[in-house]
């Protein structure tokens, strides 16, 4: 299922300020939206997507913002554009933070992503969307997160993905 | 050289830092001059570092603080500080326990043309100073710690000219919410914000400083205001090793450099402003709101953005003329750094604070971010000189955040309601 967001979500609303104080993934897994959408943390489901409008993830730079999304095992955040900061800790984390035309997307709609053709299928209202998924965010979230990449091809490489 | 495009300010830093020109667009890996973390973001950032490396690349450029909840005020926050406190002890790097993170760095740290990778997302107060300074996540500045280089795409500017001259009663935070209601939460996304007109000349480091922060708020990656005579001054008073050179003297934008956007703004009738729960964007004149009474349960002259000596001279004037503040209301003070609360202590503010009824806390971030020293419940109203007005930022969902300049904070402290500072002053 889908969890439809609106715009400006910030990480301050993902993973409140007094309750992120841990570094166990799975700790935080347990506050995000906790306030905002207190039935997001209990039935949130892996392969579930998060559906959001413009600036998702701005305000506070919190990693745990990221790091508890990625503990609920959603598939991706889908948003119309995301806060740079969280953008970075995506692509760092390899949670995929994928920038679409969220507009239309309903919560029951059947969604699959494709990544090699960089297309989001909306198999519900039989349409496909455009995605915005730099070579970067595609590699680290295939090693695991990005301190895997770097390990293996060095500083230079992830210049060379985002060109 | 031959061929050299004029560049941003912005553009010019980024090429100091990775050997060749660069542009906006262009996508580098940079040599960074100064990496810094605090007491959260510090602890998030030691697995990864370690995955990387057991040393930090240069134990003279990194920098910790312990400013969002120090003194430890729980046993979780308690186990965050001494895992950070190894992990400094064994880099042999410092702990700066002597205020926000921002303010310490403006005092003591940053040079002009510096490029500086910080892990708060309020890093591009030091813009102030002529400097690049970007916030990051914690992964990003465990990369930074651990290789003294972060990749980045070279961000267009915005240049923001700023004209005129503030109404008495009306002050720089006033012209940051103007701006914020102009170009919303996302305005400045991705890119870097240039402060610049005749006004800006005229303001302070510190009062630079305030719209360089608020620059955060609007999603710039950084602010900067280019050097001149008022930063060498001030960096002059205070920096044993600056020299002005033809270095510094260089720190601007050239004249055809190309910009995203150019905003301007003239300042001279602008009224005291409020941002209203819960967007930072909700901007309205405090006058109009005035007739609704709003009962104000707490004032919190504190944060990065507003908590400065020139900021509690402020409330210190307007308290000053009543010599109260209103019984129901609770003023809580939180000097930005050890310098602004020494001296505050000098001027006899503290004390003269203290005897009104306010408490007045240590330096740090205190009650900005819900986590010690002031977090609101349900239903209560703060007036806030901070800078994020999220729900449930500095507590309970159901409070609401208004923000606004200290003089504002301060009258509403003397009315009990939201209260334009303008007859007090």
């Amino acid at each position: 299922m889908n969890w439809i967001f609106g715009d400006n979500i910030n990480t301050d609303l993902i993973t409140p300020g007094r309750l992120n104080i841990s570094t166990v993934p799975e700790e935080l897994a347990k506050v995000v939206f906790l306030e905002y959408c207190p039935s997001f943390s209990k039935e949130v489901k892996s392969e579930d997507f998060v559906v959001a409008g413009r600036n998702f993830g701005c305000g506070s730079s919190r990693e745990t913002a990221v790091l508890a999304l990625k503990a609920c095992q959603i598939k991706a955040v889908l948003a119309k554009s995301f806060a740079r900061i969280f953008y970075r800790n995506c692509i760092n984390n390899g949670l995929l933070a994928i920038i679409t035309d969220t507009s239309n997307i309903e919560k029951d709609d059947e969604l699959e992503l494709d990544l090699e053709k960089r297309v989001l299928l909306n198999k519900t209202k039989g349409i496909d969307l455009q995605i915005v998924l730099p070579g970067l965010m595609l590699e680290s979230y295939r090693a695991g997160g990005i301190i895997p990449l770097i390990k293996q091809h060095g500083l230079d490489f992830l210049t060379r993905l985002t060109e | 050289m031959e061929g050299r495009k004029d560049q941003t300010l912005a553009e010019k830093i980024f090429s100091m830092h990775c050997g060749r020109d660069v542009y906006a667009g262009d996508v580098v890996l940079a040599d960074l001059d100064l990496v810094f973390a605090h007491d959260t973001t510090c602890a998030w950032l030691l697995e990864p570092f370690y995955q990387l490396t057991d040393r930090v690349w240069n134990k003279h450029k990194v920098f910790i603080f312990f400013d969002h909840a120090f003194p430890a005020p729980n046993l979780q926050i308690a186990q965050f500080h001494a895992r950070i406190r190894r992990f400094a002890n064994e880099q042999d790097i410092p702990i700066i326990c002597e205020g926000v993170c921002h303010q310490v760095l403006i005092e003591k740290l940053i040079m002009p043309g510096q490029l500086i990778l910080g892990a708060d997302s309020h890093t591009p107060t030091g813009g102030a100073l002529g400097a690049l300074t970007i916030g990051a996540g914690s992964t990003d500045v465990a990369i930074g710690m651990a290789t003294g280089k972060c990749w980045f795409v070279v961000p267009v500017t915005i240049r923001i000219e700023i004209t005129g001259k503030l109404k008495p009663g009306v002050f720089v935070k006033d012209v940051g919410l103007l701006i914020a209601k102009t170009i919303g939460p996302e305005g400045a996304d991705y890119k870097v914000v240039e402060f610049t007109g005749d006004a800006v000349k005229n303001f302070s480091v510190f009062e630079r400083a305030t719209l360089t922060n608020m620059s955060s708020e609007m999603g710039a990656k950084a602010a900067i205001v280019e050097f001149d005579q008022q930063v060498c001054e001030y960096l002059k008073a205070r920096r044993d090793n600056f020299v002005e050179t033809d270095l510094t003297k260089q720190l601007k934008s050239d004249l055809n450099a190309k910009y995203h956007k150019i905003l301007s703004f003239d300042i001279s009738a602008l009224e005291p402003l409020v941002a209203q729960p819960h967007e930072i964007d909700n901007v309205i004149e405090v006058k109009k709101l005035e007739s609704e009474k709003i009962k104000v349960d707490q004032v919190f002259l504190g944060s990065c953005t507003n908590a400065r000596i020139d900021d509690l001279e402020v409330a210190f004037k307007v308290f000053k003329k009543v010599k109260r503040i209103n019984q129901s209301t609770r003023l809580i003070i939180t000097p930005a750094s050890r310098e602004v609360y020494l001296e505050a202590e000098r001027r006899g503010y503290l004390k003269f604070f203290t005897e009104l009824g306010a408490t007045v806390t240590n330096p740090g971030c205190g009650a900005c971010l819900g986590r010690h020293l002031g977090i609101l419940y349900d239903e209560e109203v703060c007036v806030s000189t901070s800078n994020r007005n999220f729900m449930g930022r500095m507590g309970s969902p159901r409070a609401r955040i208004y923000l606004a300049s200290p003089a504002t904070a301060a009258a509403s402290a003397v009315t009990g309601f939201l209260t334009d500072p303008r007859e007090f002053l």
